[in-house]
C-alpha cells in the first residue's frame, strides 16, 4: 500500500521532469518489475517453506499398523457352492431349489424306490414328526429336486440343484448327519449316456482345471439306468471318486409327467463338502461346522 | 464280495496281469476296492501240530505248547495266545527264521522256560488281518511242510469287490467269472458236478412240503450219510482262510464254500434230530418261538417264514438262521442238506426286524438264482465225496411260486439312442449272449405307442440269475456295461437356454456379499438343536422334532438361527476370541398344516461385544444395500431379546424380523460375557417382489438449501415418528434427512426427554428454491413435528 503510494509520488515527479521523461520512466518501470519479480520469487519460496514445515509436522510412520477392522468372509461351503453354480451356469444350466424337509414320495417313491426296496437301506434316513409316520423326512439327497423340477417345468431342462441333505450318521472326520450336495438334471430330445459322459468331462475341466479328466463306471441307483459312478483323474494319474450319475430312469420320467419315449435325460450328483475339503486341504469334516473364527478367516 | 483269482480260473481261463483284471472288473461295475497279492511266507515257517498244552509255571499270560513239526521230536514253544487246541495245525517259525517284520527267531527263554521257535498269527505272517490268535491251519496238511507250499496261496490274488444291490449274481465266484469271461471274450463253463451215490434214495429218509408257496419258491434237500469224521479238504479250507473265513467244520465249511462259489446258501440239519426227516415250510404264527443256532430264543411275528418238522414245530427261521434243536455236531452221522429260494422281501423284513444279517440272508434278500439250488447241492456233494461221505441218490424237492423269467422287447435303435452309440445288432448280441441273455427276433410288432427306430426288434430272454432285469432299459444297461462305458463317445448337449441365476438367487448371493463386505464372517452352525436350545434362547419350544435321531443334540429342527449363532459366539468366546461378528443365511423350519412343514430362508447377524444400536445401524445399511421391500422398525419387546432394546421389522403389516440386543439373561445362559447385538429377518419375505432395477433420478442442477431443526422429545416417542412427520411435511423437495445430534440434559430439557436434531436438505429439480419457499417448509415441518409431541428447541 505504502509502496503503491510511493510509486505514485515518483510517477508524478517524473511527470514534472522537463526532459528525459521517457527514459526515466522506462528505468523506473524496469526497477519496479525487478523488485516485483524478486518479491514474487521470495513469496513462492516462503510458501514452499511453509508448506514443507506444515507437511513435516504431519509426518506419519506407515508401518505403525493399528488393528484393522476384520475382513468379512463367506463360508468355504458357500464359496464352493457358488463356484460350482457358476461353472454350470456357464454351461447353460439354471439353478433349482427344493425343500430340505421332503415328502417320502419325492425323496424315494417318485425316484423308483418302492416301499421296502432294499436300495432304501443305502440311505440312513432321518424322519420328522409331521403328517403320518414315515411320510415326511429330511431329504437324504438332492435328487427330489429333480422330481420337483420335472413336475413344474417342461423339457428341455438343464438345471443344477445345490443344497443341504441329511443322513442318520455319527459325526466323525468323514461323516456328518448333514452335508451338501449338488444335483444336475438334463432332459431334452435325444439325450444319451454319451451326453452324460461329455457333460461330466466338460464340468471336470471347467472346475478342476486342465489336465483333469473323468471316467464313468457302471453302478446302481434306482432312479437312473444305465447308472454310473464318476471318477476324476488328477494330473498325477490318481483317481478321485466323485459322485453318481446316470440316464434318468424311464419310470421316473413317467411319474413326473415326462413322456420317456419323447424325451430322455441324465442326472448326476456329488458332495460339495468333500470338494471344499480337497481344494483347501481340510482334513476333518467336522471343522466345517465349528464356526471357529480361526477356521472361518482362512478362506 | 471277495474272490480269488485261482477260484475264478476254475470257471474261465482268464489270464494277464492282476491289475488288468482289476481294471476290467471295475469297468464292469464290480468296483475293486482292494486287491491283495498273497506273498510267500518266509522260509522256515512250517506246518506243526499242537501235541500238548501246559500252563507256564511262572506266567499267567503265556502257556507252554508242545509242537510236532514232523521231524520225530517235540519242541516246547512259549505262546501268548490261547485259541488253539491239541491236534490243531499251526504255523511254527523255527529257530533261525526271519519274520516279515524283520524279527529273527532265536532259541530263547521266557520266564525261565525255553522256547524253540514261535507260533504265528496271520498278521505276523502278513497273510491276513487276524492278529488276535494263532492262525489255525486247515487239517490234512503235511507236518513239517513249508507253509507257503502247503497252503498253496502264494501268488494268488484276492479282489475285494463292491457289488451293487442290483447284481445278486455277482455275490458269487461263478457270477464274477461269467462277467469277466464275457468282457475278455474267454470261454465260461459251469461244469456238471460228478457225484457217485450209494445207499437208499434220499426220498426214503426225507420229505419236503411247502405250505407257503409265495414265501418259498423252491426247497431242495440232499441226504448225506457217514458225515462224522469227515474233514474239510485242504484246498477249500485254505481258500476260506484266504477270504477271512475261519474253517469251522466239514459241513459248515462246505456250505460256505458252495455259497461263495454259487451264491446259493444252504443249511444242514442233523438228520437224526428231524423226526422222519420230514421238513415243511410255512409262515409263523404271531408270538411263535424258536431257539436259533446262536442260543437265543427268538419270538416271531405272523408272516415270518419258518421251517418246521413233522410235528409242525419250528426248527429254523427261513433264510435267516437255523434252529438249535437240529444243529449238527461232531457226532452227526447223517445230514439233511437244504438249499432254498426265498421271496427276497420276506427275508429282508425278518432279518431286519430280528437284527440278524448274515452272508446267507444278504444273498436271499438280494435274490438268489432260483435255478441254482440243485446245482449247488450237487456241487456240495461232489466236494464232500472225497471226505468219505456217502451220498444218497436223488434230490428231494418241492416247488412253490418261483419268479417268472421275463422276455423283454428290445429295440436295437433304442439301445443306441440311450447309450449314444452306433452299435450293430451283432455287436449288441455279442455283449448279451455271453452273460446268459437270449436274443431272437420279436414275435410281434412293437407297440404303436412306442417310438419306432430303424434297426431290429428283439425278444430277449433274461437268465434266471438276473432278477433285476425285466425291462428294455435294463437290457440297454447290460449292453452298455459289457461294451464298456469308457468306449462310448463323449458328446456335449447344448442347452437351448441361457444359463444363470434368477433375480432372487442373485439377490440372495448379494446378501452374502453385502454382509461379508460389512466385515462379518459367515458361520455354518448345525441345523439341528438339542431339546431346550430354543428355550435357552427365550424362544418358544415349537421346533419340528426328528423321529429317529442318533443323539438328542440332533433331535429338533431349528426355528431360528439364534441358537446356532449364539453357540458359535460362545465357542469363540471360550477360546479367547471375543467380539465375533458372524452372520448366517439358511433355512429354518416350523410346524405347519400343509403337506410339509413351513420352510423359510432366514438371515441373521450376531455382533458380539456390541449393543443394540449396532444392530439397528447394520440393518439400515443392509436395507439400503439390498433394496428390500419397504420395512418399518418398531420398538417392541420380543422373546429372548433385551426388553428395552428390541425392535421388530414390519413389512406389509407383518413382522418379518427382529433386531436389537440379545437378552443378557440369554447370553449368560450361553456363557457369553459380552453383549450381543442381534438381527434376524426372513430374507425370503424381504426379497419378495422387489427385485426390479431401480429407476434413475438425475441430481438437480439447482442450488440446495439446508434446514437444521432440533426438537425436545419424550423418551417414549420414537425418533422414527418425528422423522416420518418431517419427511411428509417437507414434501418432494426433500433430498436427504439426517439425524445428526442427540443429547440428554435433565436440567435444561427435563427428566425423560432428549433433544434430537435433524438436517433437511431441500432442492428442486427445476428451479432454485426461494427463501420464502424454504421458510414455508420449515414452518410446516415444525408444525408436523409438534403433532408427534416434539417441541422445537429454542
Amino acid at each position: 500500500m505504502a509502496g503503491g503510494n510511493a510509486l505514485g509520488v515518483i510517477r508524478s515527479l517524473i511527470g514534472k521532469l522537463e526532459r528525459d521523461k521517457p527514459l526515466v520512466g522506462r528505468a523506473l518501470s524496469e526497477a519496479v518489475a525487478q523488485i516485483k519479480a524478486a518479491a514474487d520469487a521470495r513469496s513462492v519460496e516462503l510458501a514452499e517453506i511453509m508448506r514443507r514445515d506444515l507437511l513435516e509436522a504431519e509426518r506419519l510412520d506407515l508401518t505403525e499398523l493399528h488393528e484393522a477392522p476384520p475382513l468379512g468372509r463367506l463360508h468355504v461351503i458357500t464359496q464352493t457352492q457358488q463356484r460350482l453354480e457358476d461353472v454350470f451356469c456357464a454351461m447353460g444350466y439354471t439353478v433349482a431349489e427344493g425343500p430340505e424337509i421332503e415328502t417320502e414320495w419325492h425323496n424315494f417313491g417318485a425316484l423308483n424306490f418302492p416301499p421296502g426296496h432294499p436300495a432304501r437301506d443305502m440311505y440312513d434316513t432321518l424322519y420328522v414328526d409331521h403328517g403320518p409316520p414315515g411320510s415326511t423326512l429330511l431329504r437324504t439327497h438332492t435328487s427330489p429336486v429333480q422330481v420337483r423340477v420335472m413336475e413344474n417345468q417342461s423339457p428341455p431342462l438343464y438345471v443344477v440343484a445345490p443344497g443341504r441333505c441329511y443322513r442318520q450318521d455319527t459325526a466323525d472326520a468323514t461323516h456328518m448327519p448333514v452335508f451338501h450336495q449338488i444335483e444336475g438334471l438334463v432332459v431334452d430330445d435325444g439325450i444319451t449316456l454319451g451326453d452324460l459322459a461329455g457333460a461330466i468331462e466338460t464340468f471336470t475341466t471347467a472346475y478342476f482345471g486342465p489336465g483333469f479328466t473323468s471316467r464313468l463306471r457302471p453302478s446302481y441307483f434306482p432312479f437312473t439306468e444305465p447308472s454310473a459312478e464318476f471318477d476324476v483323474q488328477r494330473p498325477d494319474g490318481t483317481w478321485l471318486e466323485l459322485g453318481g450319475c446316470g440316464v434318468v430312469h424311464p419310470s421316473v420320467l413317467e411319474v413326473c409327467g415326462v413322456d420317456p419315449e419323447r424325451w430322455s435325460g441324465f442326472a448326476f450328483g456329488f458332495g460339495i463338502d468333500r470338494l471344499a475339503m480337497l481344494r483347501y486341504g481340510i482334513g476333518d469334516l467336522r471343522d466345517l461346522w465349528t464356526n471357529d473364527v480361526r477356521f472361518l478367516e482362512q478362506f | 464280495m471277495k474272490v480269488l483269482l485261482s477260484w475264478l480260473r476254475e470257471f474261465t481261463p482268464v489270464e494277464g496281469s492282476p491289475q488288468g483284471i482289476a481294471d476290467d472288473l471295475s469297468d464292469l461295475g464290480l468296483a475293486v476296492e482292494e486287491m491283495v497279492t498273497f506273498a510267500a511266507a518266509p522260509a522256515g515257517i512250517v506246518v506243526a501240530r499242537v501235541a500238548g498244552l501246559r500252563p507256564h509255571p511262572d506266567a499267567d499270560r503265556i502257556q507252554l505248547v508242545d509242537v510236532d513239526a514232523g521231524d520225530g521230536q517235540l519242541r516246547q514253544v512259549c505262546c501268548g495266545a490261547f485259541n488253539m487246541a491239541v491236534g490243531d495245525l499251526v504255523p511254527l517259525a523255527t529257530v533261525g527264521t526271519t519274520m516279515p517284520s524283520g524279527l529273527e527267531i532265536g532259541r530263547r527263554r521266557m520266564r525261565g522256560e525255553v522256547s524253540e521257535g514261535m507260533l504265528c498269527s496271520a498278521a505276523e505272517l502278513e497273510m491276513g488281518a487276524d492278529a488276535e490268535g494263532i492262525m489255525v491251519l486247515p487239517a490234512g496238511l503235511e507236518l513239517g511242510d513249508d507253509l507257503t507250499a502247503a497252503l498253496g496261496v502264494a501268488g494268488d490274488v484276492l479282489f475285494d469287490l463292491e457289488v451293487n444291490p442290483n447284481r445278486p449274481d455277482a455275490l458269487s465266484v461263478v457270477g464274477v467269472a461269467r462277467d469277466l469271461a464275457a468282457r475278455r471274450g474267454m470261454p465260461f463253463e459251469l461244469p456238471e458236478p460228478q457225484v457217485e451215490t450209494s445207499g437208499a434214495p434220499a426220498g426214503e429218509s426225507t420229505s419236503v412240503e411247502i405250505m407257503a408257496p409265495d414265501l418259498c419258491g423252491r426247497f431242495s434237500v440232499r441226504v448225506l450219510r457217514n458225515t462224522s469224521g469227515a474233514r474239510t479238504p485242504p484246498l477249500l479250507a485254505r481258500r476260506l482262510l484266504a477270504l477271512g473265513m475261519r474253517p469251522i467244520n466239514f459241513v459248515v465249511d462246505l456250505s460256505n464254500y458252495v455259497m461263495l462259489e454259487t451264491g446259493q446258501p444252504s443249511h444242514a440239519f442233523d438228520a437224526d434230530l428231524v423226526p422222519g426227516g420230514a421238513l415243511g415250510v410255512r409262515r409263523a404264527v404271531e408270538g411263535e418261538q424258536v431257539e436259533t443256532l446262536d442260543g437265543a430264543v427268538r419270538t416271531l411275528h405272523a408272516g415270518d417264514g419258518v421251517i418246521v418238522d413233522s410235528s409242525d414245530r419250528a426248527i429254523g427261521i427261513a433264510g435267516v438262521m437255523g434252529g438249535a434243536s437240529t444243529e449238527i455236531s461232531a457226532g452227526t452221522g447223517a445230514v439233511l442238506l437244504e438249499a432254498a429260494w426265498w421271496n427276497p422281501p420276506d427275508i429282508a423284513r425278518t432279518s431286519r426286524r430280528l437284527g440278524l444279517r448274515s452272508e446267507a440272508s444278504a444273498r436271499f434278500e438280494a435274490g438268489v438264482d432260483p435255478e441254482i439250488a440243485p446245482w449247488a447241492l450237487e456241487r456240495f456233494a461232489e466236494l464232500a465225496a472225497p471226505g468219505g461221505v456217502a451220498l444218497a441218490p436223488e434230490l428231494v424237492q418241492a416247488q412253490g411260486h418261483l419268479p417268472p423269467s421275463p422276455t423283454v422287447r428290445v429295440r436295437t435303435g433304442r439301445v443306441n439312442a440311450i447309450l449314444g452309440t452306433g452299435l450293430t445288432p451283432a455287436e449288441m448280441r455279442a455283449c448279451l449272449e455271453p452273460i446268459g441273455f437270449g436274443v431272437s427276433p420279436a414275435a410281434a410288432e412293437p407297440s404303436p405307442d412306442l417310438r419306432s427306430y430303424s434297426g431290429e426288434t428283439w425278444d430277449v430272454t433274461v437268465p434266471s440269475w438276473r432278477p433285476d432285469t425285466s425291462t428294455e432299459i435294463d437290457v440297454i444297461e447290460e449292453v452298455g456295461r459289457l461294451w464298456s462305458y469308457s468306449r462310448i463317445a463323449r458328446t456335449a448337449p447344448k442347452s437351448p437356454h441361457p444359463g444363470g441365476l434368477t433375480a432372487r438367487q442373485r439377490a440372495r448371493r448379494g446378501a452374502h456379499e453385502v454382509l461379508a463386505g460389512f466385515g462379518l464372517m459367515e458361520a455354518m452352525p448345525l441345523p439341528f438343536l438339542a431339546p431346550g436350545d430354543l428355550e435357552r434362547c427365550g424362544l418358544p419350544a415349537d421346533g419340528i422334532t426328528v423321529t429317529n435321531p442318533l443323539v438328542a443334540e440332533e433331535s429338533v429342527m431349528r426355528t431360528s438361527l439364534r441358537p446356532g449363532l449364539l453357540k458359535a459366539v460362545a465357542y469363540n468366546a471360550a477360546r479367547r476370541q471375543p467380539g465375533a461378528a458372524l452372520f448366517e443365511i439358511g433355512y429354518v423350519h416350523a410346524p405347519a398344516d400343509g403337506e410339509l412343514p413351513a420352510e423359510s430362508d432366514h438371515l441373521a447377524v450376531a455382533l458380539s461385544g456390541h449393543q443394540a444400536p449396532a444392530a439397528a445401524a447394520l440393518w439400515e445399511r443392509l436395507r439400503r444395500a439390498m433394496a428390500v421391500v419397504p420395512t418399518e422398525v418398531r420398538n417392541e419387546a420380543t422373546a429372548g431379546m433385551h426388553p428395552t432394546r428390541s425392535a421388530v421389522l414390519i413389512a406389509g403389516g407383518e413382522t418379518v424380523g427382529v433386531l436389537g440386543e440379545i437378552d443378557p439373561a440369554v447370553t449368560e445362559a450361553f456363557d457369553i460375557a459380552e453383549r450381543v447385538a442381534w438381527l434376524e429377518c426372513d430374507l425370503g419375505r424381504l426379497l419378495e417382489s422387489h427385485l426390479d432395477d431401480p429407476r434413475y433420478s438425475p441430481p438437480s442442477r439447482f442450488p440446495s438449501s439446508d434446514i437444521d431443526l432440533a426438537f425436545v422429545i419424550d423418551d417414549a416417542t420414537p425418533a422414527a415418528d418425528v422423522e416420518s412427520a418431517l419427511r411428509t411435511a417437507a414434501g418432494d423437495t426433500l433430498v436427504t434427512l439426517q439425524l445428526f445430534d442427540v443429547f440428554r440434559d435433565a436440567e435444561r430439557l427435563g427428566e425423560g426427554r432428549r433433544s434430537v436434531a435433524w438436517r433437511l436438505r431441500l432442492q428442486a429439480a427445476d428451479r432454485t428454491l426461494t427463501d420464502a419457499e424454504v421458510g414455508e417448509i420449515r414452518t410446516a415441518c415444525i408444525e408436523a413435528a409438534t403433532t408427534t409431541g416434539a417441541n422445537l428447541r429454542d
